[in-house]
């Protein structure tokens, strides 16, 4: 079998391999849903992943040790990920076969030469190391804005996997919906159109971690390359050149993806797989100056005080943030985040939202919530966000900790932020409406929310009694709609006594038990409506949201989360502490 | 140097292609044309009921009150005091349940319907009734997969040979029920119900904040869709209503355990008081009125009762019935 041939089964095997993992981060334990697949492996393999969070946590988490392995292979093999892995190259792989199919043999060349603008993609990735090197403490981590695998696994999960499912709901009953999801197709589409200029631009030109393997690369042990300097220059190596790294000229090895797409086209059979050095031109690295390498790290570093002066994780903090329980204080949440929405994928109500722009460039594609969408809130007996985190920036939590129970008494339950009701919207407090739906939502044990009861006079609720009948009241000269106060909520106010109202005609209200005598004046009665009003209890509450996305005012809700009292942070609670 | 020169086949094929385009035009925007302006708001097509599930009952076998621990041997006695589940389902019939799974919580809380029981009753309409199929139906208030996930309701239920419905959205239709007034074109988790040919209602007994209690006839909220939270500025009336756009087969009314405060959430075990009663009814206003004593309720503490009770809806006066009566 050809080499090529076992490249195209090595990238259609880890195409669908990333397809699945998409299609099987739902929650359940069907073997369509996540029980136990491995599907965070693609980051896990990631070295800008690994790199990124350790230059910003200075340690190597967990699986993402999984790296090693690909930094290994490569120091052997140089870029192999890219050309036999990397599920977005394989997307690009066959965008750019298709947009230049047609072209003759000489414009296929063309678009294939190596580009000095091919440096860039090490621009981009020295910019995201410059962020994520500042020092104590304060380091940024933006890889994910632009690695590859968290940018194809963010476009499938948070857009193609649900858009497709909108026929098929095998990953969830109801249609999911993902706010800003435009923008991350946007980003997505771009990519893949951009093989209509030049075949793998993304990986060329953008990709950062193309650029890490790249420089790691040029330790390769085995590489591409020519066995004699002199060959006829026909440039039928160039054709197909995927990495646009130059081999007819001599070999770029930074460049190179080893797509292998230049062995066997050699009439002269002269380029080959070796562990030498190719004699034509000694790889010619695509190098950035000195001055550009000094630039770009700069540049990265001042990234980080122009987005700390947004003063976001100070005294301006952003109280719409609300981060899944678990989530990290919001500064070394971002130092780990990597925007791969994972968490966003796996949530079962759908309320967990990539984030957009009004957070904050910072934010752009982190988890928040947004109660108004999905099927509920927070749902209170579950931590699969907190699980399946690849770099736990929701750090993994157990039930038992998420609820303060058990082993966790002590500390009490994980709170992402408190209730705020707004009376002025509230209808049992702004419209004489009875209502309490987000009492009766509220999961907790007592609940977070109780109810004060009121009875309040209703409007133009004053009316002349022409005589009582036992149970029985006629009213003078009224015309009151019949039966519209005779549900259960109305009572009547007479004298100093209070009798709920059972039925009534346009005239007339039957009450629930007959008038008692009294001394005081019984001419005249007040119509009222019974109210139980909410109020929060915000030591009980956990900001679940659940209320929030119940409140039957449906616009703006008269019942909000605000991340205010988020345990995440204790510089943000509310309540005064005893212990 | 060419010039143009008239060619007769050449302007036949070109007249010819016009006519064809000319015609095709036309016949689209003659096909199209519609004098009318649109009609405001959504409009949709919309049922005005569900049809009748119940088999006839007098007083004497209508209500069944059975004493006991286990839920199995609670619901096969109190059936079997009706005269079993054979004299509601016919061979060969469909059978939908509705339990209550709301909530995303443990079955051991009580919030939801008890899974052993929605098990047990899948089986005997298989068993005894001879059912062709049983299917199950809920649109819960949390995530529709977690609520029948960690109820236990679907895989008790799927173990047994029924099948979950969940609630697509393609599964409702509007309703502007006959007689109500809260109930007008509003969407009900209907088109699997139009299929089947009997009805059971499944629900705990439950203390609700709003209206006093959630027992079988506040359980049809579960068949509403859309932003039904509005009705709880009147609660009575559309728990009344429901009763009237359902008539079940039976329900079954759990007084296994009722939840005493806190509902209808619950959330904990203390929230929770053993009174091992079951109940099954084909008159639904009376088993909740049979299961408000459970919660030490009076009946004239929840107005739904008696709003149904004057729609003709059923009696609240369950004595009436004659309940039969035993304990396990």
């Amino acid at each position: 079998m050809r080499i090529v041939q076992t490249r195209r089964i090595s990238q259609v095997f880890f195409f669908c391999l990333f397809v699945w993992f998409c299609l099987v981060s739902t929650l359940g334990d069907r073997f369509f849903q996540i029980r136990g697949w491995p599907v965070n492996w693609f980051f896990q393999l990631d070295p800008l992943v690994a790199l990124g969070t350790v230059l910003t946590t200075h340690s190597l988490y967990s699986w993402l040790f999984w790296a090693l392995a690909t930094i290994l292979l490569t120091i052997l093999f140089g870029r192999f990920f890219c050309g036999w892995v990397c599920p977005f190259g394989t997307l690009h792989h066959c965008a750019g076969y298709f947009a230049h199919r047609r072209q003759k043999a000489s414009e296929k060349i063309r678009a294939n030469a190596g580009h000095p603008l091919q440096r860039l993609k090490y621009i981009f990735l020295l910019v995201f190391l410059g962020a994520a090197l500042v020092p104590s403490e304060n380091g940024l981590l933006l890889i994910g804005l632009l690695d590859p695998i968290t940018l194809v696994s963010r476009s499938f999960n948070l857009f193609l996997v649900p858009a497709a499912d909108t026929f098929f709901h095998i990953t969830s009953v109801k249609e999911r919906m993902y706010q800003g999801g435009g923008l991350i197709f946007l980003v997505f589409w771009a990519a893949i159109l951009a093989n209509l200029i030049r075949p793998r631009l993304y990986c060329r030109f953008i990709c950062p971690l193309g650029a890490l393997l790249g420089l790691v690369s040029r330790l390769a042990v085995w590489r591409i390359g020519k066995t004699q300097e002199q060959c006829s220059d026909c440039k039928r190596c160039e054709r197909f050149c995927e990495g646009g790294c130059a081999p007819s000229t001599g070999i770029r090895t930074s460049e190179c993806v080893l797509c292998c797409n230049c062995l066997d086209p050699c009439p002269e059979q002269i380029i080959t797989y070796q562990a030498l050095a190719d004699p034509a031109g000694a790889d010619i690295q695509a190098n950035i100056s000195r001055r550009g390498f000094a630039l770009s790290l700069v540049s990265g570093f001042l990234v980080v005080p122009a987005f700390r002066l947004e003063n976001r994780s100070g005294r301006n903090w952003d109280t719409g943030i609300i981060r899944p329980p678990g989530a990290l204080v919001e500064e070394e949440f971002l130092q780990r985040c990597i925007k791969c929405g994972q968490c966003i994928r796996i949530c079962p109500t759908n309320v967990l939202q990539p984030a957009g722009l009004e957070h904050g460039l910072e934010a752009l594609w982190s988890p928040v919530f947004n109660n108004r969408i999905g099927s509920s809130g927070c749902q209170l007996n579950c931590t699969a966000c907190s699980q399946i985190c690849p770099t736990a920036a929701i750090r993994p939590i157990s039930l038992n900790e998420k609820l303060g129970r058990e082993e966790f008494a002590g500390q009490g339950p994980v709170k992402i932020g408190t209730a705020f009701l707004e009376r002025g919207r509230c209808l049992p407090w702004a419209m004489d409406k009875p209502c309490i739906v987000c009492e009766e939502n509220c999961p907790l044990s007592p609940k977070a929310i109780f109810t004060r009861r009121v009875f309040v006079t209703i409007r133009n609720g004053r009316l002349q009694v022409k005589n009582i009948e036992a149970d029985r009241i006629n009213i003078a000269g009224a015309t009151l709609e019949p039966g519209a106060y005779g549900s259960g909520d109305y009572y009547c106010l007479l004298g100093e006594e209070r009798y709920k109202i059972r039925a009534g005609g346009s005239d007339y209200f039957m009450l629930a038990r007959a008038v008692v005598p009294q001394d005081a004046d019984l001419s005249v009665l007040e119509i009222q409506v019974r109210l139980q009003r909410p109020y929060v209890d915000i030591e009980k509450c956990t900001g679940c949201g659940i209320c929030e996305h119940e409140c039957p005012v449906n616009g703006r809700k008269a019942i909000r989360i605000s991340a205010e009292g988020e345990t995440r942070n204790p510089k943000r609670a509310l309540l005064l502490k005893r212990s | 140097m060419k010039t143009s020169r008239f060619d007769r086949r050449a302007f036949l094929a070109k007249t010819g292609k016009a006519g064809v385009a000319m015609t095709a035009a036309t016949a689209g925007a003659l096909l199209l044309f519609d004098s009318q302006p649109p009609r405001p708001g959504l409009v949709r097509k919309t049922v005005t009921g569900l049809p009748d599930y119940s088999v006839g009952y007098d007083a004497g076998n209508t209500l069944s009150i059975v004493y006991g621990r286990d839920r199995k041997k609670t619901v096969n006695a109190a059936l079997k005091l009706l005269g079993g589940i054979e004299r509601f389902i016919k061979p060969g019939e469909t059978v939908a349940i509705k339990p209550n799974v709301a909530f995303a919580t443990p079955a051991a809380l009580g919030a939801t319907t008890n899974d052993e029981l929605v098990a047990e009753v899948v089986r005997l309409c298989y068993r005894r009734g001879r059912a062709k199929k049983v299917i199950i139906l809920d649109n819960p208030i949390n995530d529709p997969a977690s609520c029948f996930a960690l109820s236990g309701v679907g895989r008790a239920a799927e173990s047994a040979g029924a099948e979950i419905i969940m609630p697509r959205e393609d599964l409702f239709a509007d309703m502007t029920l006959a007689g109500g007034t809260l109930i007008r074109s509003w969407p009900v988790f209907l088109e699997p119900l139009l299929q089947v040919d009997k009805l059971i209602g499944i629900a705990p007994i439950k203390h609700h904040s709003r209206s006093g209690a959630s027992m079988t006839m506040k359980n049809w909220y579960g068949l509403l869709g859309g932003r039904r939270n509005l009705f709880h500025q009147d609660i009575n009336t559309i728990i009344s209503e429901l009763a009237r756009m359902v008539t079940p087969t039976f329900v079954i009314l759990d007084g296994t355990d009722v939840m005493m405060t806190n509902g209808p959430t619950g959330g904990s075990i203390s929230d929770l008081r053993p009174t091992d009663t079951m109940i099954v009814s084909c008159d639904q206003v009376a088993a909740d009125a049979f299961g408000a004593s459970l919660l030490d309720l009076q009946i004239r503490e929840l107005p739904y009762l008696s709003l149904a009770e004057q729609a003709g809806l059923g009696t609240s006066d369950y004595m009436r019935l004659q309940p039969l009566r035993a304990s396990i």
